[in-house]
């Protein structure tokens, strides 16, 4: 009698322990980032091998990815190579105001919350200089970084810069624009009320 | 010859057979709730990491967006972490000679990644993907918590299956209008069942129950 106890804790202990195991949730596949033993330096995301082009990336459209006006060219673009509407301009609002503005500022005269802590002082776009700067001057600042400014390629796409260039550019147009700028319909509105 | 049991000893035996149940239905009880508890899901208890990142004082303090650092979140599964190069994108001026950064400006100088410790760690076996649930109107806040409040990161919620259904069962409980997705403050204008009904329709949410949505 005592055996057969004996033997039916065990059975039930050994049953009731396999459902302990958790290889179910500890799939043996990498998530993204994870780190990984198989690779020397710890990383399970890889780097791109030098040179690759992801199907559908090849960037032969100079000035859309380049922002100058031909591949072995310094020259930069004068004109923003995207439609600009206003779905591009609220969108790069949005992304002007993730990416751009904790150092540049709302309004982009370079008071942003980390300059008011100590980072060195960005020029303002509100200057003689920076406004007759091209457009494709400011692509190639987001893209490679200048100064102290690292470079944000690898987090805002393409158009993404370019739809926070066109922001930029109308940042700089609300410094400068006059009554005249003003479209008849508001501008009776605005003098209406007394502005 | 005395009696083995005095007459007490049937209350005694009636009461054993209620108490036995109570003591069964416990120990499931107990069983059932353990699992629930933080000591097995970690609900509420801060991780430690590798650098005493505070998401306080860089969401509330500096009032910084989710996406400057997290910056896949819309477009990926994972919501992505930082690089130590958008670390050191400040941090080479700030700070930049504080022990309690030395951590990222090792990763930086060595070019070996900051190994951080997952905070929210969902089984092997579910899908789940962040771009679908931010750009139908889920907020942050909603399943990660307050992290603008949290000094060091901790779970707010579960992940437990329940917890996903309780939202996957009815969206409406706690969808947000999409621009306010990545608000840590938003609080639903007027009444979020009315307002919720209307979003879910808008938004276009599919039937969220079928098995096959998480675990593919």
């Amino acid at each position: 009698m005592p055996k057969r106890i004996t033997l039916a804790v065990i059975v039930t202990v050994a049953a009731l322990a396999t459902g302990c195991r958790q290889d179910m949730h500890d799939q043996p596949r990498y998530r993204p980032l994870a780190a990984s033993t198989f690779f020397p330096d710890g990383r399970s995301a890889r780097p791109a091998v030098e040179g690759a082009v992801a199907r559908g990336y090849l960037k032969n459209d100079i000035p859309l990815y380049y922002g100058k006006v031909a591949r072995e060219s310094k020259e930069f673009v004068t004109d923003i190579p995207v439609k600009v509407d206003k779905a591009l301009l609220t969108r790069g609002q949005d992304r002007y105001n993730i990416y751009c503005s904790p150092c540049h500022g709302a309004s982009g005269d370079g008071e942003g919350m980390v300059v008011q802590r100590g980072l060195k002082h960005p020029p303002t776009y509100h200057s003689d200089k920076m406004h007759k700067q091209p457009v494709g001057y400011y692509f190639d600042v987001i893209t490679n970084g200048f100064g102290v400014m690292p470079s944000y390629a690898s987090r805002i796409p393409v158009n993404d810069r370019w739809a926070i260039i066109a922001y930029v550019r109308a940042l700089q147009l609300s410094r400068t624009a006059t009554l005249d700028d003003v479209p008849p319909a508001e501008r009776a509105r605005l003098e209406a009320s007394g502005q | 010859m005395s009696q083995l049991f005095r007459p007490g000893a049937n209350t005694f035996a009636k009461a054993s057979v209620i108490a036995g149940l109570g003591v069964a239905l416990g120990l499931g009880g107990i069983l059932n709730n353990i699992e629930r508890t933080s000591y097995v899901t970690d609900v509420n208890v801060p991780r430690d990491q590798p650098v005493m990142f505070t998401h306080k004082h860089h969401v509330s303090g500096v009032g910084m967006d989710c996406r400057y650092c997290h910056s896949s979140v819309e477009v990926s599964s994972s919501a992505g972490i930082p690089s130590t190069e958008v670390c050191m994108g400040c941090h080479s001026q700030i700070w930049s000679e504080a022990p309690i950064l030395e951590p990222v400006r090792e990763s930086w100088r060595s070019g070996r990644s900051i190994q951080w410790n997952r905070v929210h760690d969902l089984p092997g076996y579910v899908y789940f993907n962040h771009s679908i649930h931010v750009t139908k109107g889920m907020g942050c806040q909603t399943c990660h918590g307050q992290v603008d409040k949290m000094p060091m990161v901790w779970k707010e919620n579960t992940l437990l299956m329940e917890w996903c259904l309780d939202c996957h069962r009815a969206p409406e409980k706690y969808i947000r209008p999409k621009d306010q997705v990545f608000n840590m403050e938003y609080k639903p204008a007027g009444n979020q069942a009315e307002l919720g009904a209307k979003l879910v329709a808008e938004y276009k949410v599919r039937k969220l129950t079928d098995c096959s949505i998480c675990h593919r």
